[in-house]
């Protein structure tokens, strides 16, 4: 699965894009941030308050009870502020 | 029409080219957006302004793509650059052109109000005190859903 991270979510995590092979138990994007926040202090960092973190699955915006499969790629971001 | 790019523009000749060879335009509407000198009370010496390359293309063709269906429009563009820009620099430009000014003034500030929300850009503030994340603001989310309730 491809992971990427945007503004200060990189930040916190330290990299902007990883591949990752999340267990089977991760089953949408809600599950997805659960096992991430397992996985070391940057994460726990930047998953700590998931009300301001927004999610992408193959470029679209999506909720958080998305579906996910391994071939999928997932992003990571805080509101957007563009314009 | 949909850029996404580094580099600048010109407004006077993007804005003329929304209505050159099409005599069916009666109006044009554009808006371009800055930046701002001052963030609160720090003074920025710069913005940086980072994008999800691929989803941000896709984002905007279907805001665009909203608005077409939307509003009778000739012409619609959207111009955002990223990377590092500077106070008084240009970062956006919307624009539309249509047979009559209410859907050409319509169709400009739902394109605006969208892409505000939804494409995914991030800005960076450099002031003094270091790098600053800029956050969301909820009036950019109350924006976004007038166009829910009215539709063009």
């Amino acid at each position: 699965m491809k992971i990427l991270y945007f503004s200060w979510v990189r930040d916190r995590v330290g990299v902007g894009s990883e591949e990752l092979s999340p267990p089977d138990s991760v089953a949408n994007v809600e599950g997805l941030v659960d096992w991430l926040k397992s996985q070391g202090d940057g994460y726990q960092k930047a998953f700590d308050d998931v009300s301001i973190i927004r999610a992408a699955v193959n470029q679209e915006h999506v909720q958080f009870d998305h579906p996910l499969t391994l071939n999928d790629e997932v992003a990571f971001f805080p509101p957007v502020t563009g314009g | 029409m949909i850029r996404v790019q580094q580099e600048d523009f010109d407004y006077a000749e993007e804005v003329a080219a929304m209505s050159e060879g099409n005599l069916g335009v009666g109006g044009v509407v554009a808006f371009s957006g800055l930046v701002r000198e001052m963030a609160g009370d720090s003074e920025i010496k710069s913005m940086t302004l980072e994008h999800y390359p691929g989803m941000t293309e896709k984002a905007l063709a279907e805001i665009e793509a909203e608005a077409v269906r939307r509003w009778p429009l000739e012409k619609t563009l959207i111009i955002h650059r990223y990377g590092r820009l500077e106070p008084g620099d240009q970062i956006v430009l919307v624009a539309a052109s249509s047979a009559h000014r209410d859907a050409a003034f319509d169709a400009c500030r739902f394109l605006i109000d969208w892409l505000k929300t939804k494409a995914p850009f991030w800005k960076l503030e450099e002031s003094d005190k270091g790098g600053q994340w800029v956050d969301a603001k909820d009036s950019d989310n109350t924006a976004h859903d007038r166009w829910l309730k009215e539709e063009g």
